[in-house]
């Protein structure tokens, strides 16, 4: 099967948040709590065990490329509906003991609930915060990319629902491509702060959920270099190697002298 | 509805979404489509990405504003000053579609010297009856045109067709000037009438910065012309004004004036409130017309035979010189083998209008004991009623009260659980009210179609059966129907004796016999008796009584057999011909003979649409022409010619009795041939235009129970108005149920601007108490640079956005934001004033119980009805 990928756009996205109750719809997941934040319009606050698209809402005192509007200071409203990465290089992934979190044939990374025995490593090591665990039930959830859907040819739940093509779901290097197109025809138009959000060039190694922003990333709670915890093994393991080995050395000095 | 109606000849959105993609502009106002039709919002989208310019003009900075390329903030009301600016913007600089404004519109039409505007009479027109609080229209009439004097008031306004008064003699002896010079000819009476709707007032009355108003204006008409279009969308931000008609009237003139009607990408699209709230009026749950539009009959106006009836509605020019044809086969399909010639099949068995039976004038009737009983289906006043803390209090004077929905909503519980209980109102045990909770099938549960925003009726077919006792609608107004003949079949008073005649002879199909729904709607498509042929769209349709016909719009719907068209899926074109079926006769943009030129040739080959072949003698194109395929764009009517004959080839407005756009209603509106601003019945402002401040014909039904703050008012300095999110359905019975949608907005909030929030201390996610003269809520604040203060004529307004989706049932519950809105009325329609009114905010949660009220009375400064 081919490797997919969702191209997420904030700028056509209309805040509707017809993918966030597609996906729990067709996932079965339980509503998060009533809760008003008091956040613009997101009461569902993030991504987590039992939300698994989230569409952020970030007022802004910045103007949205060429708008005009009738504020008397800049200003500017975005959505955008977040969702697992499926890192190329996942931490979530290298972290499971049990082998619970695996890489699909379409390139995703499923977490097996009747495998799963709720450690929770994959929680902390998850460099966007995506990988939740849902403390009912005690194991770890977070987006499946609609496996089932996909192994059955269909498209993921939110992407269909999605009105306005804000999410698109296809092929990666297409999307890829579409990605570049995209943000080279915003720049054209006088969206100069236009981006693709795919971190190739850290240890995540890209991502199989692309993004195309206005701004900084961390606006949106994307890292602006995300590290896949293994990484830092060499250098964890090197030092307590050190570590022991001075504590040896002082143990030894002490019995010595 | 009469604002698209009386200008265009139907009332309903003169194009389809998808078009949308087509145009070069698009201006949405009234409107926050992204969040209400977002899925239809996708073709604004598509037209974004195609390089058409998205102007939003709103209160609010809403998620429509969030993508558009130009957001323009307006105070609530204030929309006909707007929209006459831009009237004005295009009068001054020239930049109307002259060809076509010329052609295809009443604009060189002369009217009669004893015509005097607004200008003249500082905010009346001539004829107006102080006594009568209505119009006398005969000045408003074309030159020379005899009136039909036994019809003089405009008073009767309505959803129906406008009522007719120019005679046949009247289009030939009606003066033009075709140059446009003559002081009384429509186009110098308009230009004169909007000539004070300048920048400059927009700016001091709107709050719209000169600036950017010259943007829009400039915007909106350079995609105008022969090369490009301009579409507008609007929905309830315009309907819910005392002045509602005439402001989508305002938006009907300039879009006549440019050349937008009938052509590709152009057009307006009435964005409807919710799922077949435009089939609900093609087949009426409205009391002023009975379907397609056909004017109920009123008592001692009309209604005396079928011959005065015709004689007042039938018009001997257009296209409803064939309301006989109609009347005679609804007549027919209602009443079957016992309407007959002698009887005027049957049509002294249809009940007569007696009064105001809006929704409106029976609350206010049952708040007086004059109403026993009430269904309610598909509807919950106890939260979406304007006023519905009266609403709430005038349920408990009925005996009966019968309520059908998914789930027990606020209008079914409002006897032992309502805000009123809680302040010691009324108690449970002293309300006679006996209410009988029925549970509904929901739309998955059942078959049917809806007609959606763009005339289009779209099957859908049952996916489940509905649980436990829930049923459909047909199959309770079947059964009750059923239930209601047999009762009356032993009863031999002449009340009875139209239910006796009634046709109720459907197919009954499953366990629970429901009955046919596809043979409601071949009914409804029509058939040739005696055998039962279907006939294949209204062109069959006679008035001696050989054919039935349930909606003579919707005819051609179902033409034979096994061919539901609007169960149609398979799409030919671009404009979905193949998938449903649109009214009337599957055309998908309404008058589009307009999109050709008087000699039929497109305007440009970038705006074609329909156009005359010479060779095959017949008009062709992309749509299903909307006139009558054989007639030449050089026909000319012979004399004394009769119905759609007497309407020459270059007659876009085929129901009009000359054929032509109205910029000016000569008749058929209750508040004047052309609009003119008045603030709304509640304002922070005097009116800037005329010393006449509201709508002179509004009726705002001011009584103890229904008070109206001054304007301005110290007590209630704000502007508000209500409107509704994506997240959630009208009165949130259908999402306050469900958690995936009440977790999505779970509180009831307001919007406010930083600026009103320092004023009166208030910080985001706060509490705060919002008040009106009518009632008091509680909301949490959302402060932000979406609500944006308005500089009006050296004044700081601030305006206050309320979502209106809570109630005291569900998941999540929140206060009523309808107790504070007022129960009025617009002349035409009836419809009340939801979108702007004065309240108050001041920080902190309302007092409990009984004190919320004295909190209120407080404020207020006097006693609050009780």
């Amino acid at each position: 099967m081919a490797v997919s990928a969702f191209l997420t756009d904030a700028t056509l996205c209309i805040g509707c948040k017809a993918c966030e109750v597609a996906c729990k719809e067709w996932n079965h997941i339980p509503a998060d709590g009533f809760t008003f934040t008091a956040n613009s319009y997101d009461n569902t606050n993030n991504l987590g065990a039992s939300t698994w698209r989230h569409v952020l809402f970030l007022e802004q005192p910045t103007p949205l490329g060429p708008q005009v509007t009738g504020t008397e200071d800049p200003f500017r409203w975005i959505f955008l509906s977040d969702v697992c990465k499926h890192c190329a290089n996942a931490g979530c992934l290298e972290a499971c003991p049990t082998g619970a979190i695996i890489r699909t044939e379409v390139g995703s990374v499923y977490v097996q609930p009747d495998v799963c025995n709720g450690c929770g490593y994959c929680v902390v090591s998850c460099p966007f915060g995506v990988v939740d665990k849902n403390h009912e039930v005690g194991t770890a959830f977070k987006c499946t990319f609609c496996y089932d859907r996909q192994r059955e040819g269909l498209m993921p739940a939110c992407a269909k629902a999605c009105p306005t093509q804000s999410i698109r779901f296809g092929e990666i290097n297409d999307l890829r491509q579409q990605a570049q197109i995209r943000v080279e025809q915003l720049k054209q138009r006088g969206y100069s702060d236009a981006r693709i959000y795919d971190p190739q060039e850290t240890s995540v190694g890209g991502t199989h959920a692309l993004f195309v922003i206005l701004g900084e990333p961390e606006a949106y709670n994307f890292p602006p270099s995300p590290e896949v915890p293994t990484i830092h093994m060499k250098s964890a393991w090197s030092a307590a190697l050190i570590s022991a080995l001075a504590v040896l050395l002082v143990v030894g000095l002490a019995f010595a002298l | 509805m009469p604002g698209l109606g009386t200008t265009f000849g139907r009332g309903g959105a003169t194009t389809a979404l998808p078009d949308l993609m087509n145009a070069d502009a698009i201006l949405i106002m009234g409107s926050n489509m992204a969040e209400n039709h977002p899925v239809g919002f996708q073709w604004v989208m598509e037209a974004k990405e195609r390089g058409a310019k998205i102007i939003h003009v709103d209160p609010r900075f809403s998620r429509t504003s969030a993508v558009a390329d130009i957001w323009a903030p307006l105070r609530a009301g204030s929309d006909v000053v707007f929209l006459g600016g831009l009237v004005n913007y295009v009068l001054q600089n020239g930049k109307e579609f002259r060809e076509y404004m010329v052609n295809y519109t009443n604009a060189s039409i002369i009217i009669g010297k004893d015509f005097q505007d607004t200008e003249d009479l500082d905010g009346l027109f001539s004829g107006w009856d102080p006594e009568r609080r209505s119009y006398d229209l005969r000045t408003w009439a074309y030159a020379h045109c005899g009136l039909d004097t036994r019809e003089q008031q405009s008073g009767d306004g309505g959803h129906a067709k406008e009522s007719g008064c120019i005679t046949v003699s009247d289009l030939t002896t009606c003066v033009r000037d075709d140059t446009l010079q003559h002081p009384r000819c429509v186009y110098q009476i308009l230009k004169r009438h909007f000539a004070r709707y300048t920048p400059e007032m927009v700016e001091s009355s709107c709050g719209v910065p000169k600036e950017l108003f010259l943007t829009i204006a400039d915007t909106f008409c350079s995609a105008s012309g022969p090369e490009k279009t301009a579409a507008m969308c609007y929905a309830l931000g315009w309907t819910q004004h005392s002045e509602g008609v005439q402001i989508i009237r305002t938006a009907a003139i300039l879009q006549l004036l440019l050349g937008n009607i009938g052509r590709p990408g152009g057009g307006i699209m009435a964005l409807r409130g919710h799922a077949s709230i435009q089939g609900s009026t093609d087949i009426p749950t409205l009391y002023d017309i009975l379907p397609g539009y056909l004017p109920m009959p009123k008592l001692g106006l009309n209604s005396r035979n079928l011959d005065a009836y015709l004689s007042k509605h039938r018009d001997k020019t257009g296209w409803w010189w064939n309301i006989d044809k109609y009347i005679v086969s609804l007549l027919k399909a209602y009443y079957g083998n016992a309407a007959t010639k002698e009887n005027e099949w049957g049509f002294g068995w249809l009940p007569r209008v007696t009064g105001d039976h809006s929704h409106q004038g029976y609350f206010l009737d049952m708040m007086d004991g004059k109403v026993e009983g009430l269904f309610v289906l598909g509807q919950n006043p106890a939260v979406a009623g304007p006023n519905s803390r009266l609403e709430r209090k005038a349920l408990t004077n009925l005996k009966w009260l019968v309520v059908r929905d998914l789930v027990e909503m606020e209008t079914a519980s409002f006897w032992y659980d309502s805000p009123e209980i809680e302040r010691g109102e009324f108690r449970a045990e002293e309300i006679a009210t006996e209410v009988f909770f029925l549970p509904a099938a929901g739309h998955a549960e059942k078959e049917g179609c809806f007609t959606n925003t763009q005339r289009l009726i779209q099957w859908h077919q049952k996916a489940v059966d509905p649980p436990g006792d829930a049923r459909s609608e047909p199959w309770f107004m079947y059964h009750l129907g059923r239930r209601l003949k047999e009762k009356a079949r032993l009863d031999p008073r002449p009340r009875n004796a139209g239910l006796n005649a009634l046709t109720w002879d459907y197919s009954l199909i499953g366990k629970h016999n429901e009955p046919s729904v596809e043979e409601v709607l071949q009914e409804i498509n029509g058939r040739v008796l005696p055998d039962g042929t279907l006939v294949s769209g209204f062109l069959e349709l006679k008035a001696d009584g050989t054919t039935s016909c349930g909606c003579w719009i919707y005819s051609g719907i179902f033409p034979a057999p096994g061919q539901n068209r609007a169960n149609q899926r398979e799409p030919r074109d671009f404009y979905g011909h193949g998938w449903a079926f649109s009214w009337p006769a599957d055309r998908r943009v309404l008058y589009n003979r307009a999109s050709a030129r008087p000699d039929g040739k497109p305007w440009s080959e970038r705006k074609r649409l329909i156009w005359w072949d010479e060779a095959q003698k017949k008009w062709t194109g992309l749509d299903v022409p909307d006139f009558t395929a054989t007639k030449p764009p050089d026909y000319q009517p012979p004399a004394r010619a009769e119905g759609d004959a007497a309407l020459a080839g270059d007659r876009p407005f085929i129901l009009h009795p000359d054929g032509l756009g109205w910029i000016w209603a000569p008749f058929g509106l209750a508040d004047g041939p052309l609009p003119a601003h008045y603030e709304p019945l509640e304002s922070p402002v005097r009116n800037p235009l005329y010393t006449q401040q509201t709508n002179p014909a509004a009726m705002p039904k001011q009584r103890a129970d229904n008070q109206y703050a001054d304007s301005p008012d110290e007590r209630f300095p704000y502007v508000m108005t209500t409107y509704r999110l994506t997240e959630h359905h009208t009165s949130g019975a259908m999402s306050r149920t469900l958690s995936h949608l009440a977790e999505l907005q779970p509180d009831p909030f307001c919007e406010i601007s930083h600026e009103l929030a320092a004023e009166r201390r208030i910080q985001n996610g706060d509490w705060v108490t919002i008040t009106s003269m009518r009632g008091i809520i509680e909301a949490r604040a959302l402060v932000t640079s979406r609500m944006q203060p308005l500089d009006i004529g050296g004044k700081r307004v601030q305006q206050v956005g309320v979502p209106y989706h809570w109630g005291y049932r569900g998941l999540v519950k929140g206060d009523i934001a309808n107790d504070l809105i007022a129960i009025s009325e617009e002349p035409n329609v009836r419809i009340s004033e939801k979108k702007v009114l004065l309240c108050n905010v001041v920080a902190g949660r309302r007092a409990q119980g009984r004190q919320a009220l004295e909190q209120l009375e407080k404020h207020i400064g006097g006693r609050l009805w009780q």
